[in-house]
């Protein structure tokens, strides 16, 4: 099969429904599950939409991730703007060995027993930002009063920037993963951030604390494993997937929760189910809604299509984690549903870094508003609700209601 | 059941270790695998081998009795 021979659709698609992926993806899975798409600059690379292929093609070396590959799929307009000045290449778009090199130096701070450890101060970061919500009178927009401070103060923390800059690059954060920014809105916030956090670098490495840019700083900056370029390009990275990703599936979870009371209840009743759901609300939800860009390395086959070396490949997370032959009733929310193989935060050796700490935040923040708030409903009809269409990560801008 | 790990190829997901964290931990110096128990009980198989499919970078192997 040549692309002349199919059309090859204009990608991204058009949600239909806003908790649903487009329905073009379902028709592309289930006829031509790997086939051609046309992006905004007119190439045209694969979309992989099941998740059996989805997992070949990020846990496989012979798909690069590396940017820097010709062929590299350029899926966002402004994604070039992201590329830095002194061409400092972040480590999620870089390939093994060079990727693990940077990756291990921020594995530990992401352990399962490390983040079980931060658990009680992050149940006191959800009960604080609750409180001062519910001392409010009604309605509140859950987004500004909880999804979004709740880990943007946990991270804040992690990494050791200043919670009260909130505003600063929560703002900035905006206008990066807003797909309409133009090339100078995108090099303007990302210039600002690096900035920002250079500075924050250069000051953690005079009077260190204990958090993650200071360790960084003084394990490997000082010792020159690690450039002043390469840090900021990290510490960037992680405040923005650290707090973005996190409010958005908070505030997701809660609406279709609020819309689905009898899976609600089942929560309410059973909270060691929470754990469970929360594999659910990443499958049904899937906020990296755009998919992975990936280019292949040499010729690979998906039944009668191959790949060829130099091509570049579009992973549909959301089309992979609605696959029927994964997951029966794939559309439908089911909190009691064996999810784990869903692939939200991706697959292979860039699997989401800071899963664990998601996870965490994810099970206490929908465990405690489900426990401390038994009246919550939208204050505003669903067709009112504003979502993020045009973002890179998918979620709600406000959720407003009601208790 | 065997198990083998190969920590060159781990990139410290975790996901080992939320699915038989009787068989598997982290380092502390940069959170690769650590094999706890090379030849867990019977109980434990299902798990590891749900642990072999979700493990990202295909650091775990099994070797069947």
């Amino acid at each position: 099969m040549t692309s002349t021979e199919t059309s090859a659709p204009q990608y991204p698609m058009q949600r239909s429904r806003p908790l649903d992926p487009p329905t073009e993806l379902a028709e592309i899975r289930s006829e031509r599950p790997v086939s051609r798409v046309t992006l905004w600059d007119g190439t045209q690379p694969w979309l992989v939409t099941r998740l059996e292929d989805a997992r070949v093609v990020l846990g496989d070396r012979r798909f690069s991730a590396d940017l820097r590959t010709p062929g590299f799929p350029m899926v966002l307009r402004a994604q070039q703007a992201l590329r830095r000045p002194d061409d400092v290449v972040p480590f999620i778009r870089m390939d093994p060995p060079e990727h693990g090199v940077f990756r291990r130096m921020l594995t530990r701070d992401f352990m399962i027993k490390r983040v079980n450890a931060l658990r009680p101060k992050i149940q006191e970061i959800v009960d604080g930002f609750l409180d001062e919500m519910l001392a409010k009178p009604a309605p509140a927009d859950l987004v500004a009063e909880f999804a979004l401070p709740v880990p943007s103060l946990v991270i804040a923390l992690l990494l050791g920037v200043p919670y009260e800059d909130h505003g600063f690059f929560q703002s900035r954060s905006n206008v990066l993963l807003n797909l309409e920014s133009t090339a100078e809105d995108v090099q303007g916030a990302r210039a600002a951030l690096d900035a920002y956090l250079g500075d924050l670098v250069d000051r953690r490495l005079r009077e260190p604390g204990d958090d993650l840019i200071s360790r960084l700083a003084v394990e490997r900056l000082a010792t020159g494993e690690l450039s002043r370029e390469q840090l900021v390009s990290m510490s960037f990275l992680l405040l923005i997937a650290g707090h973005e990703t996190t409010a958005n599936m908070t505030a997701l979870s809660i609406l279709s929760l609020l819309q689905n009371p009898d899976q609600l209840a089942v929560l309410r009743d059973d909270p060691t189910l929470i754990p469970g759901a929360v594999e659910e609300l990443l499958r049904f939800h899937t906020i990296v809604h755009i998919g992975l860009p990936r280019v292949a390395l040499e010729d690979v086959t998906f039944g009668d299509v191959t790949i060829s070396a130099g091509e570049g490949v579009i992973v549909s997370l959301p089309a992979a984690n609605r696959d029927e032959e994964q997951f029966a009733d794939p559309d439908q929310l089911d909190v009691t549903r064996e999810a784990r193989r869903q692939i939200a935060f991706g697959f292979g050796v860039h699997q989401c870094l800071g899963q664990p700490l998601a996870r965490a935040e994810l099970q206490i923040a929908v465990e405690t508003v489900l426990r401390r708030v038994p009246t919550l409903r939208l204050a505003v009809p669903t067709e009112e609700i504003p979502f993020r269409t045009a973002m890179a990560i998918y979620g709600v801008h406000q959720l407003p209601v009601t208790w | 059941m065997r198990v083998v790990v190969d920590s060159d190829k781990c990139c410290g997901s975790g996901q080992c270790v939320l699915t038989a964290p009787d068989v598997f931990d982290q380092r502390d110096e940069d959170g690769t695998v650590l094999l706890l128990d090379a030849e867990p009980p019977a109980e434990l198989h299902e798990a590891v081998r749900q642990a072999v499919t979700l493990c990202p970078s295909s650091a775990i192997s099994v070797v069947e009795d």
